[in-house]
């Protein structure tokens, strides 16, 4: 076995990688022997940067226990698997104590460099050495705070779009006025997944609900567009295949001319002018006497 | 979630060789989807989309298999459908994309239709060689 | 697999009981076209409930079968359809053309009802 002196250049016929491995290990060797140490230093200049203050030091200690376990075993092993499972699981316990991003970006390279600081102290007498060491050590530790961020991004995004869905689900009522009729007022501006939503929500309906007429008033919609339009259409006829008929309500010029624009036959479709009169219609349909209220109709 | 293992792939191969396989595919393929954590709505989308590859497999080339790829990408659960067969193989791709049904029903494959139902769609397809159809369903 | 066929009156009613193959889909159009004839049928319900998937040579298919009934002078329900099988065929743009379609057997056999009123 080739010993790696300071001096002279090594006449070695083995890989790059496979120098590449015996500093890591020779590395990883440094870290684990002086892990307490280390790890001490490190919840030092966590708390010391102000980091993590939603948790106790206690709390700081343990999770930097884990950390850095999971931080030399990816160096030692070279595989991120575990510690991108890790980085998920960690961000799922911490996000709702309300650490941010920055702060896991922050403690993550803290780590970084007080591994590296100690590797400075150890080989500083030995350049080429140390040379080497960081080497091996720079990409490795890159890729790690790479995960463990990208990580806790991702899990972030993931928390914030279930808090979406559920917003959604709240704000978006089908409604039962009579029997066999549902009405579904559709307010504001609507993205294709809201749009999405509202079809899934008002099929179920209907299937729950018994709805022969489904009366659905567009006269809050913000803006149409030929997309939102699309999504207007297959409603209606996802309903009729439902058994259901369908009345459109609060057609805008503006909307209507959209809607011949991308192809609807604007006379098979069943339009009344506002809310109210779409729901006499209804029920004129359903077999229900009505009672004029206005004389406006 | 929690201190489950990070699932990273899981493939499943089903042969298509009769129309029986075209209903198996599907049904393996919206069992692959519920397990996911997929909505029921998103997983009838994708059984459909499988039916309609499947079908194309059995109609146009005899055989072929379609693959059930299901990944835990960063946390965000994605299916992968490979639909691959070495029949005659499609002489007009950007034809076949572009046919779209019209009520009296096209006799056509039916890809456009596949598309609107993922996220993404890839087609390789060469006369006498074969085609493969990739596509992609994500969750949420 | 065979579809089930009863004879309710004038009417036929087929419920489908699980996901049909292409072939179990031709074969239960053949078995309808020719009960009809010999049951001298009014009308026919199709209790697509069970339908896991409605693809485009399903959906194709069914209005087929309406198209075929309607020569020999009956009326085609479909009924049963899932709301997110509902759902997945608009998305592609299948219809069931101008086949009347309701919620369930139930409402279908009420329609039927209400549009013939005696002969049934």
């Amino acid at each position: 076995m080739d010993s790696l002196h300071a001096t002279g250049s090594i006449t070695s016929t083995r890989s790059h990688s496979e120098l590449t491995a015996e500093v890591l290990h020779e590395l990883v060797q440094h870290l684990r022997q002086n892990r307490t140490q280390l790890r001490e230093e490190w919840a030092r200049r966590i708390t010391e940067a102000r980091l993590l203050t939603a948790m106790t030091k206690e709390e700081i200690f343990a999770e930097a226990t884990s950390v850095y376990d999971n931080y030399v075993e990816a160096l030692a092993t070279g595989t991120f698997e575990a510690l991108q499972a890790y980085s998920r699981n960690l961000s799922e316990r911490i996000i709702p104590r309300g650490v941010e991003t920055h702060e896991v970006v922050g403690i993550v390279l803290l780590l970084r460099d007080v591994l590296a600081r100690s590797l400075f102290s150890k080989y500083q007498a030995d350049f080429t050495k140390l040379d080497r060491i960081l080497d091996a050590y720079e990409p490795a530790a890159n890729r790690i705070a790479n995960t463990v961020a990208v990580g806790f991004v991702q899990e972030r995004e993931r928390v914030i779009r279930q808090q979406q869905e559920a917003i959604r689900e709240l704000s978006t009522p089908v409604l039962q006025v009579r029997e066999r009729l549902l009405i579904l007022p559709i307010i504001g501006v609507i993205d294709p997944q809201r749009a999405r939503q509202l079809t899934e929500q008002l099929l179920r309906g209907i299937r729950t609900n018994r709805a022969k007429v489904v009366v659905i008033d567009i006269t809050g919609v913000a803006a149409m567009d030929a997309s939102v339009a699309n999504h207007l259409v297959q409603t209606v006829e996802a309903s009729r295949l439902l058994g259901a008929t369908v009345i459109v309500t609060g057609l805008s010029p503006e909307i209507a001319q959209t809607l011949v624009n991308i192809g609807v036959d604007l006379g098979k479709m069943n339009t009344v002018g506002d809310l109210q009169g779409g729901i006499e219609q209804a029920e004129r349909l359903l077999g229900y006497k009505v009672m004029p209220q206005t004389e406006s109709n | 979630m929690g201190n489950s293992p990070v699932l990273v792939e899981n493939e499943i191969c089903v042969s298509i060789a009769t129309d029986q396989d075209v209903v198996v595919a599907r049904q393996r393929g919206r069992a692959i989807a519920l397990e996911l954590g997929f909505s029921a709505s998103d997983s009838t989308l994708l059984a459909t989309a499988i039916s309609e590859l499947a079908r194309n497999i059995v109609s146009y080339a005899g055989q072929g298999q379609i693959l059930l790829r299901a990944a835990q990408n960063s946390g965000r659960p994605c299916i992968t459908v490979v639909a691959r067969d070495d029949g005659p193989g499609i002489p007009s791709i950007e034809q076949a994309l572009r046919d779209g049904y019209s009520t009296s029903g096209s006799l056509g494959l039916g890809l456009p239709g596949v598309r609107r139902l993922v996220e993404e769609f890839e087609i390789i397809s060469e006369v006498g060689r074969g085609t493969t159809v990739t596509i992609r369903k994500w969750k949420g | 697999m065979e579809v089930p066929i009863l004879k309710q009156g004038k009417i036929l009613i087929a419920t489908v009981q699980a996901a049909l193959t292409d072939s179990d889909l031709l074969q239960l159009r053949r078995a309808l076209v020719e009960k009809v004839a010999k049951a001298r049928a009014r009308a026919i319900i199709i209790d697509l409930t069970a339908m896991d998937v409605m693809d485009s040579f399903a959906s194709r298919t069914m209005r087929e079968v309406a198209h075929m009934i309607r020569l020999r002078g009956a009326e085609t329900v479909i009924v049963g359809i899932q709301p997110d099988v509902a759902f997945a065929m608009v998305q592609i743009g299948l219809s069931m053309g101008g086949v009347t379609t309701a919620l369930d057997l139930e409402e279908g056999l009420e329609y039927l009802h209400r549009k013939f009123r005696t002969i049934l």
